[in-house]
């Protein structure tokens, strides 16, 4: 190594994988886990004490969909305890009467609200769940009521870049403070759907200006975060702040991971919390050490000023397009095979005229796709 | 506790707290003070901590700048100056009430 190991301050939990929704992007891997695969009450307390022991500050609670865990408010208080900023990610949807003033009670420091559509239609329609528009707006409702701050997240994609303006009036009149107006990354099921989800070019640039003009007419009333789409980029994004660096995931049954996609990356194996401690996983798992830091790096990475900027980008989107984890990301312009990114898009075009293949989305759901070979 | 609905602007009127979404702790592990938010972590350095603390939402801009100045024994204009363009700047990025 490098550079001295660092201590993590962010942690992902995903909780669970049972979602009412079926976000044809979801960043969830496509073999989902069923619920008796879940890590119980306990566990989870003893792995957010560990988090919390080896420096982890914030902890988002995630999915699927976080609330359908019964033991939410104890997980919530679990952290709490231990003075971790805790941040619930969620649909918005079925989340029974009292829960949300149960949440903000147990130490819920914030709160983030996805919207498929700034419009009903289309949040029923991405979600494929009848009138979950109408649940999300009474969940910001009472979020709000709770005392609880509030970001909106609007992921985006061809079938809601239109909408941007919409949402961004739409986190203004449900009082957020947060805006994110975030653009699908194509791993898991988003790539499995990449030519149904990938937008036009000229909707990227309006997009873009208005994000662009509406920070600047909102500063200082509401924060917009935007994430740029990758397949449209110059350079790559910094995936993760860098692999293992400073942050990490744990999926429903405690396996423990750099980063979403990375169990498609064939050559590493991840290890599970109950078995190896949190502080030995993040120190010691060969799959943790692969590309940390900047040593692993191949040309161009390894020469370049922004090694230390980029981190190389996305290792799993290296491993998806140029079919090697350990070279650049082919969002990057100075990657070889960069090209192939344009042409990604112009296939996604192409298919995308094809009136009858538009709405043709692979829904997530458990046990409909299997892991491409 | 509805986002504002027009920008803040600092003055020595102004009395600064912290919103319910951002708390200052010490962190053992790191051994600094790490100010918490939403997605983002900051680490202040003594004199960011020092405007920070004060923001406790009783004392005005004109008192934390009086009270900074006689701390540091300097020039109350020139901390003025940078009290405010700090507030200024949590305040539009939704750290700081204002």
């Amino acid at each position: 190594m490098s550079e001295p190991l660092l201590p993590p301050i962010g942690m992902l939990a995903e909780l669970t994988h049972r979602c009412p929704l079926q976000c044809p992007y979801c960043s969830n891997p496509l073999e989902l886990l069923k619920a008796n695969r879940e890590l119980d009450t306990q566990t989870w307390l003893d792995l957010f004490s560990q988090a919390a022991d080896l420096g982890v500050l914030q902890v988002h609670l995630s999915g699927g969909e976080p609330t359908l865990r019964r033991d939410l408010e104890q997980l919530i208080a679990g952290l709490s305890a231990r003075g971790v900023y805790t941040n619930l990610i969620t649909a918005g949807v079925g989340i029974a009467e009292g829960r949300i003033e149960a949440f903000a009670e147990a130490g819920l420091d914030h709160l983030q609200l996805s919207f498929q559509g700034a419009r009903p239609a289309t949040t029923d329609r991405i979600g494929n769940h009848k009138g979950g528009h109408e649940k999300k707006l009474e969940t910001a409702r009472r979020a709000r009521a709770a005392g609880l701050p509030l970001t909106i997240n609007a992921p985006i994609h061809r079938h809601n870049i239109e909408e941007v303006p919409e949402f961004i009036d739409l986190a203004l009149s449900l009082g957020a403070e947060r805006l994110e107006i975030a653009n699908v990354q194509y791993a898991g099921w988003a790539l499995t759907n990449r030519d149904q989800l990938m937008p036009e070019r000229d909707a990227v640039e309006r997009q873009a200006e208005i994000v662009a003009a509406a920070r600047e007419r909102l500063t200082g009333i509401m924060n917009i975060d935007f994430v740029p789409p990758d397949y449209f980029a110059i350079y790559p994004k910094p995936c993760m702040g860098g692999w293992a660096r400073d942050a990490f995931m744990v999926t429903p049954d405690g396996t423990v991971l750099p980063c979403h996609a990375a169990q498609t990356i064939p050559s590493l194996s991840f290890e599970r919390f109950g078995p190896r401690s949190l502080a030995e996983i993040w120190t010691d798992s060969p799959a943790f050490n692969a590309f940390r830091g900047t040593d692993w790096m191949q040309q161009p990475c390894r020469s370049c000023e922004r090694r230390e900027i980029d981190w190389g980008g996305c290792r799993c989107q290296a491993m998806a397009i140029a079919g090697d984890a350990a070279a650049t990301d082919p969002a990057c312009a100075k990657s070889p095979i960069h090209a192939r990114m344009a042409m990604l898009i112009d296939e996604a075009q192409r298919a995308a005229a094809v009136p009858s293949k538009d709405e043709q989305f692979v829904y997530r759901r458990i046990g409909v796709v299997t892991e491409p070979a | 506790m509805m986002a504002l609905r027009e920008r803040a602007l600092v003055s020595p009127q102004s009395v600064p707290s912290l919103p319910k979404h951002v708390r200052i702790q010490y962190d053992p592990v790191r051994q600094a003070f790490a100010v918490l938010s939403p997605e983002k972590i900051f680490w202040p350095n003594d004199i960011s901590l020092d405007i920070l603390r004060r923001c406790d939402g009783r004392s005005t801009v004109g008192h934390i700048i009086a009270d900074l100045a006689a701390d540091y024994d300097a020039e109350q204009e020139a901390v003025a100056a940078d009290v405010v363009a700090f507030l200024q700047e949590w305040s539009d990025k939704l750290l700081v009430k204002l």
